[in-house]
């Protein structure tokens, strides 16, 4: 357990900002949509996973959060198309994984055991005519065949115990769950392999507060127990406010702004993750000035010229219609800008007003 | 002023090889022109009953509903009057418009139907005067779209256009923004409330979400199977919840401004007292069977009196919960 970040991870990313344990690392990914014109989702994204920490990942309704996550699983399926970057996993036990090289085979063995998911619609990712008995075992049967019928059932029942649900209920169908329990089995179900990593994409979108209050909790106390690292993807920020230990904002399929969760919350540098931050009311604070995000994200089937956000942004000055915007640490001088390459350790936006090179036109 | 009134309004749902199930028991309460009234609860407490029974698309079982102190009515022309006034936004922008028409049409007909009964170019003037009022420009270009050509924010804005278009005087938003992005909610919601003020609407806010609950209304109820266990003023109900019920929802909805520290130790309270709990479900079913509380099984400062149904008492002025816990003598001899 040494090294692990589970229980102090804002505290040890700060003792040990040289060498962060890394788990997964995406490095410039695209991924494009094709067609006519083809749209590109997920432009150039860079970030990296620390072993059991949470990565929050936020961002409007078609910004490429979750085409992202299927990228980092490689679940994509045309015309989602991977056009360029590397994703490289790191495990455990010290193996070196290059995610986009494995082969059918060594990929139907790396998901599920090594990275998992879980979807948003707890209902559509079950299979709504067997039983959640068979449902484990044919995960079982698939990934661990010399098991016997036995331990998979007994595993199953354990898993279920373990997310909060009566074993005894191993013989129901989906429909005969709630929301709120439907959403636990698929968690059990993402980590029957014990993965390293688990992707959630909306595990908690359509469920009502105290469900949803139930959930994230049973997600904290699950990582805890078995330290493996989350990507927790939503639109909702106080969500991830809450849960995540570091924060990517995600606008037009590129990360705008990167850093720890205190920080972006104490002190968002970008305006979208501001509007973002202002876009729900406090709900013991003083009345504030609410108005969202008013206008809508850019065709991303179009060339985008200066910066994504510019039309929305109030902030917006002459730069930011020409030029795009490059990922760099908002407090880093000039020489110290090295835009979008490996160094994401410490806090990252991508926007002019940070810029000191625009310092004099604004 | 009161512009409709329900009274004990109590909805049944037959069950096979099962009692029926009481899904709105008993609630009373009243709209008035120019204020939101919140109804908030967990997914199944009844709220989405209570507006289906409001917008008649069921009839209750019990009970009286008064618009401007007239009642119902049961068919004909009163009915249709009813109807026309009161109108409702649906949670889901997706499914409540028909893929196969455009803007306009959905637009149209309500207004074919509505008293002053538009014609000709007149009727293209008013679609395009209640595509500007929900902020849709250019309204020409809108109204020749289909709904898959619109974003969620623009589909809801639609059907908000639809649902003012016979000029109601009650507007029903079940869950209005519970579909859309955080970053568009607010524009929805604010919008509601501006259409408020200018149309003098009465408005019913239907959400889970207390924490715009507390910023669009001027009054919270809070309904937990099926009947009203808290009513009062919002800041009141969310700021110093009386019922145990609204206690747990306030401490459930997420509260970026807490510490992580204050997070954690919440969070691990919770964990303990939920370990303690036994299985859910069939305590809740048995919950609703018997005469007692309902909220008793799960909550914290169950008492022996919790067994009998507890009455609505005052929590403070203008604020009551349906809890033993404000009957002095309860509380003195348990």
């Amino acid at each position: 357990m040494t090294g692990r970040t589970v229980d102090t991870p804002t505290g040890s990313a700060v003792r040990r900002p040289a060498a962060p344990d890394v788990i997964l690392r995406a490095e410039r990914v695209s991924v494009e949509y094709a067609g006519r014109h083809p749209v590109r989702a997920v432009r150039d994204v860079t970030l990296e996973l620390r072993r059991g920490e949470v990565l929050g990942i936020a961002g409007e309704s078609g910004c490429g959060k979750s085409t992202l996550a299927y990228a980092l699983t490689r679940m994509l399926r045309p015309p989602a198309e991977l056009t360029s970057g590397s994703i490289m996993f790191s495990g455990r036990d010290g193996t070196e994984i290059d995610v986009l090289a494995l082969r059918p085979a060594a990929l139907r063995a790396f998901r599920w055991q090594r990275i998992s998911m879980v979807f948003q619609s707890a209902m559509n990712a079950l299979n709504p005519v067997t039983s959640l008995r068979r449902q484990f075992a044919d995960v079982y049967r698939t990934h661990r065949p010399d098991m016997s019928s036995e331990q998979r059932d007994s595993r199953a029942r354990e898993l279920l115990d373990m997310v909060g649900i009566d074993p005894r209920r191993i013989n129901d169908y989906p429909h005969e769950l709630s929301g709120g329990m439907r959403q636990r089995v698929v968690i059990a179900m993402a980590l029957a392999l014990e993965p390293e990593i688990v992707v959630m994409d909306e595990p908690t979108t359509a469920l009502d507060v105290v469900v949803q209050r139930e959930i994230i909790d049973e997600i904290e106390r699950l990582r805890a127990q078995l330290g493996f690292s989350v990507v927790f993807i939503t639109h909702d920020l106080s969500l991830l406010l809450e849960t995540s230990d570091r924060l990517a904002v995600m606008y037009a399929g590129e990360i705008v702004e990167y850093g720890p969760t205190v920080t972006l919350h104490d002190a968002a540098a970008h305006p979208y993750t501001q509007g973002l931050l202002r876009s729900f009311p406090d709900l013991r604070g003083e009345a504030r000035e609410l108005r969202g995000v008013p206008g809508h994200p850019p065709d991303l089937s179009r060339d985008l010229v200066g910066c994504p956000f510019a039309p929305r942004c109030e902030h917006a000055f002459d730069p930011c219609r020409r030029v795009a915007p490059v990922l760099a640490d908002p407090s880093a001088s000039t020489a110290g800008r090295t835009g979008g390459e490996a160094d994401l350790i410490g806090r990252r936006v991508a926007c002019h007003l940070h810029d000191p090179l625009h310092q004099e036109s604004r | 002023m009161t512009i409709l009134r329900v009274r004990d309004l109590t909805v049944r749902f037959g069950q096979r090889g099962a009692p029926k199930l009481t899904a709105v028991d008993g609630l009373s309460l009243t709209l008035r022109v120019g204020h939101t009234l919140a109804l908030v609860g967990e997914s199944g407490s009844g709220k989405s009953t209570v507006v289906k029974a409001l917008a008649r698309l069921l009839v209750p079982d019990a009970g009286e509903i008064l618009l401007r102190d007239r009642p119902i009515g049961h068919g004909g022309r009163a009915l249709r009057d009813y109807r026309r006034s009161v109108q409702v936004v649906f949670q889901d922008p997706f499914a409540s418009l028909n893929p196969m028409h455009t803007v306009d049409h959905h637009l149209r007909r309500p207004l074919l139907r509505s008293p002053d009964r538009a014609r000709g170019a007149n009727l293209t003037v008013a679609v395009h005067e209640l595509l500007r009022s929900v902020s849709l420009s250019p309204p020409a270009d809108f109204a020749a779209k289909r709904p898959h050509e619109l974003s969620g924010g623009q589909r809801q804005r639609v059907a908000i256009a639809r649902a003012l278009a016979p000029t109601p005087q009650v507007l029903l938003a079940d869950e209005p923004v519970s579909m859309l992005d955080v970053s568009l909610r607010l524009e929805i919601l604010n919008l509601l409330d501006r259409l408020k003020r200018e149309r003098d609407l009465a408005l019913l806010y239907v959400t889970h979400d207390l924490a715009t609950a507390r910023h669009f209304s001027s009054e919270v109820m809070v309904m937990y199977r099926g009947e009203v266990i808290e009513h009062g003023p919002s800041d009141q109900v969310i700021l110093h919840p009386a019922h145990p019920y609204t206690r747990l929802l306030a401490s459930a909805a997420p509260d970026p401004g807490r510490s992580r520290a204050e997070l954690a130790e919440a969070r691990r309270t919770r964990l303990d007292t939920r370990a303690s709990e036994a299985d859910h479900t069939a305590e809740r079913r048995g919950a609703l069977l018997d005469a007692g509380c309902r909220f008793r099984n799960r909550c914290p400062f169950a008492m022996q009196v919790c067994g009998s149904r507890p009455p609505t008492l005052t929590a403070a002025p203008g604020h009551t919960a349906k809890c033993w816990l404000f009957d002095e003598s309860a509380v003195r001899s348990a």
